[in-house]
């Protein structure tokens, strides 16, 4: 072990946050301030994400971090370490077997089972952001259910693109209640989240706020009655596991128009190949 | 007119609002009938547009009452209804219009945007029939249907100005605030403006309330007057009547203070 507390933050923190969890719960959606604490770490590398795992984490947890959907890249590696560290709890790179994931800008191929839980990073937190710059109004927007705004934002997009191009942080009702950015996930993701099993808990630390989802709630993508909500995928199978179903990711593999696409959520890909190889070996990029 | 008692749109009683010990508007009262514009006009400083944000219930005040004639419960004092009621009035009956358009418009959304807004406001969810309504408002403010996706940015100010009215008037409202509508346009625009507005009060028989220190615009919309000066009115009747046969020495002095050509 080492000389750090439980998971780094100190036991005071820890209760601070989980009582701001507690409230998220209460209020499917709504956004609870909390006093972030500064981490070892810049902002937009996940501290809020971050700090919602360290209350959440007790020494029994498996952590899975994921970002993109792969739990090896530099953001995944460096915050499995440092729990791996700081907590001392045990990690998986498999979607099943984790306890608590935290992640970045993906939900799992995977659908995940009522003892898991689902930390998001995330770095604006509030979907009226950039159409209403003042706090004090969209508080008050949130409150009064004052939601024009956020379908002016989709008209927009159908205005100058000829359809709602926002792909990613598309905005969500929440039990018909509260407007919710989802965090910078594809919109590919958002109907996972509408009647999830496992608890879902959102980590803003800059922003100095959380808001969640408890289990089996209610969560619907805005939309038009004539340009409906469409969770968009590259249209194509994945090239190293032939998933038809899985969100992909578009990879250059030359200078002369070679690309390739792959599922971004590297476990399932690779469960996917064990599975219809009957090898649990990994293909690598430069193989196929 | 003791049967207009049931008739009203409006109703102000007693409405005073200070600033600390300063005066923004005192003891003001009258009342408004359907279809009915009234001018308020002063000097800067005389209270006016603290008048009219009190009306509009973006300014509570300290003293009096505001009962608008609602839809569904009929005469209520706007002033002590919870907020979402206020805000729900300012997106349906209640409509106004900015001096500068830049307060009223969204500046970095389409027009489109900007007209659909307030429907989106109050439930519409069909892009095709919000992008019918607001080309259809366009046209009637006289602004090019091909400027649609146009930001106000890329707008004249007479423009920006007419979209705004667009995008009030746009759910059908009863009763629009103008706080100085023409200000800051020049003089052509300024009668091209009015003749719309106009047009538009008579054919959609909208009640209104304008304030402006320019007496061309009342005597041109306005049925009825009121003259402040020092947050109190002084002076109140038929505009042809007040501004032709002025009684309060302010009012004399206003009406011949302008500008012959």
């Amino acid at each position: 072990m080492s000389d750090y507390n439980f998971a780094y933050l100190d036991e005071q923190t820890k209760r601070m946050i989980r009582r701001a969890i507690l409230k998220g719960l209460a209020i499917p959606g709504y956004q609870v301030p909390f006093a972030s604490r500064e981490m070892p770490m810049p902002y937009g590398w996940g501290t809020g994400g971050v700090q919602v795992s360290a209350a959440t984490l007790t020494p029994e947890d498996r952590l899975k971090v994921i970002d993109q959907g792969a739990d090896d890249t530099t953001n995944a590696v460096s915050i499995r370490k440092f729990f791996e560290r700081t907590a001392g709890v045990a990690t998986t790179e498999e979607t099943a077997n984790a306890s608590v994931i935290q992640t970045r800008h993906r939900i799992p191929e995977e659908p995940l089972t009522e003892d898991q839980i689902l930390v998001y990073q995330v770095p604006i937190p509030e979907p009226l952001r950039f159409l209403e710059p003042s706090e004090i109004e969209t508080r008050k927007m949130h409150a009064l259910e004052d939601y024009g705004l956020m379908h002016v934002k989709l008209y927009e997009d159908i205005a100058r693109h000829g359809q709602i191009a926002t792909a990613y942080a598309y905005p969500v009702k929440v039990e018909g209640r509260y407007v919710m950015d989802p965090s910078p996930i594809p919109k590919f993701d958002n109907p996972k989240m509408s009647d999830m099993a496992a608890i879902q808990l959102f980590g803003a630390g800059r922003e100095q706020r959380i808001y969640a989802l408890p289990p089996y709630t209610q969560v619907v993508s805005l939309d038009f009655r004539d340009f409906p909500f469409e969770a968009s995928k590259a249209d194509a199978p994945c090239d190293l596991c032939g998933a038809e179903d899985s969100y992909l990711d578009e990879v250059i593999v030359d200078d002369e128009g070679g690309r390739m696409f792959i599922c971004s959520d590297t476990d399932y890909c690779r469960s996917r190949q064990t599975k219809t190889t009957g090898v649990g070996r990994v293909r690598s990029r430069e193989e196929a | 007119m003791s049967h207009a008692e049931t008739g009203h749109l409006l109703k102000v009683e007693g409405l005073t609002k200070r600033y600390g010990a300063r005066i923004g508007c005192a003891d003001v009262s009258f009342d408004l009938w359907p279809g009915e514009v009234m001018g308020i006009v002063g000097e800067s400083g005389s209270g006016k547009s603290t008048l009219l944000n009190c009306l509009a219930g973006h300014l509570v005040p300290d003293a009096g009452r505001v009962m608008f004639d609602t839809r569904a419960e009929g005469m209520k004092d706007t002033i002590t209804m919870s907020e979402p009621e206020r805000r729900m009035l300012g997106r349906t009956d209640w409509a106004f219009v900015h001096q500068h358009a830049r307060d009223g418009l969204r500046m970095n959304v389409s027009a489109g945007g900007n007209v659909g807004e307030r429907l989106m406001a109050v439930g519409a969810r069909h892009y095709g029939e919000i992008r019918d309504s607001a080309e259809d408002w366009l046209g009637r403010v006289e602004i090019d249907s091909g400027r649609i996706d146009d930001r106000p940015t890329a707008f004249s100010g007479g423009m920006q100005q007419r979209l705004q009215i667009a995008r009030n008037l746009v759910t059908g409202p009863r009763l629009v605030f103008m706080d100085e509508p023409t200000g800051g346009l020049d003089v052509s625009v300024q009668a091209r403006l009015l003749d719309l507005l106009r047009g538009l009060v008579r054919e959609m028989g909208l009640s209104a309330i304008i304030v402006t220190h320019d007496l061309a615009v009342v005597r041109l919309l306005a049925d009825r007057l009121m003259v402040m000066k020092d947050g109190h009115v002084v002076e109140a009747g038929l505009t042809d009547q007040v501004l032709d046969d002025p009684q309060h020495a302010y009012t004399q002095l206003l009406v011949s203070s302008v500008l012959q050509v």
